[in-house]
């Protein structure tokens, strides 16, 4: 049984990561700030029932699924979809090899890596409809594995995978239109 | 106009390459049983292709991560702490 005096110096340091989960999520500064308070005070009052030497991360991350439908799905601000469109495999390391007309391949990944902005990244993840964005981020971002995202999302791992593996398509042909934009300003030069 | 450089087309290489593709975000991932992900090491060790592939998906998961990561704002840890005080003051005995 945990000790709730304990609580804030066990949990407060996944506080950056709960976070950047909550901004992502609700694509909104005000919310992403309720959001983890929220969930920070609902871990507290239910911290007496956390097994210790079991993975506290994760049970952060199930209150914070838990709140974020009860509280802020229906609260959404712009219409979602619900599908990805089929994406083809490696198509963004395609992308970046067929505009690369220098052959020089290796360093046209880089560069490619590099001119993409937080910005640009972080709005192709909140791009992505909520369930896909929300394994990728669970998955990419978090580095947790298939087990731990299907007990914290409550579903099959058939379905995290899945999910994982449209999610991660559809943010490479997001991230591939910038990288395009990018080449095509390029050769307006 | 450069081709897109993807692994051989050698018929002996090719299944090996196109598993290797296949499994890529599993091996990445970490989920592969101990001997597919040996398999996929091993193919590797021996195709410059699939390793610039994989090196390429590798670091592109990478940027994600580093790209996404956010601070909590001094004033919002703040306020959490001083909803747990409060929680923990309310349940103090005699409080």
């Amino acid at each position: 049984m945990a000790d709730p005096k304990h609580f804030s110096e066990d949990a407060m340091v996944h506080a950056d990561s709960l976070y950047a989960a909550a901004l992502r999520m609700t694509r909104n500064r005000s919310d992403a700030e309720d959001l983890l308070q929220e969930t920070y005070l609902k871990a507290f009052r239910a911290y007496d029932r956390f097994e210790e030497g079991t993975y506290l991360k994760a049970w952060l991350y199930r209150i914070l699924t838990n709140t974020y439908i009860n509280s802020y799905r229906a609260k959404k601000r712009r219409p979602e979809e619900t599908d990805v469109e089929d994406v083809s495999e490696l198509y963004l390391y395609r992308q970046i090899n067929a505009l690369d007309r220098t052959g020089m391949s290796k360093s046209a990944e880089d560069v490619a890596l590099e001119l993409l902005t937080d910005d640009q990244i972080k709005g192709a993840l909140e791009s992505l409809p909520e369930n896909y964005r929300y394994a990728v981020l669970l998955a990419d971002v978090e580095g947790f594995s298939y087990k731990e995202i299907a007990e914290i999302t409550e579903v099959p791992i058939g379905t995290v995978m899945s999910r994982l593996s449209r999610g991660r398509a559809a943010l490479q042909k997001s991230l591939a239109r910038y990288v395009q934009e990018w080449a095509l300003v390029k050769a307006e030069k | 106009m450069s081709e897109p450089k993807i692994p051989s087309t050698n018929p002996f290489d090719r299944s090996a390459c196109e598993q290797t593709i296949h499994e890529l975000y599993h091996f990445l991932d970490g989920e592969l049983t101990e001997a597919k992900r040996k398999e996929i090491e091993f193919h590797l060790d021996h195709c410059g292709p699939c390793v610039d592939i994989v090196s390429f998906e590798s670091d592109l998961r990478r940027v994600i991560a580093d790209r996404c990561k956010e601070q909590v704002p001094q004033s919002l840890r703040d306020k959490i702490a001083l909803l747990i005080d409060h929680e923990l003051d309310a349940s103090e005995p005699g409080a």
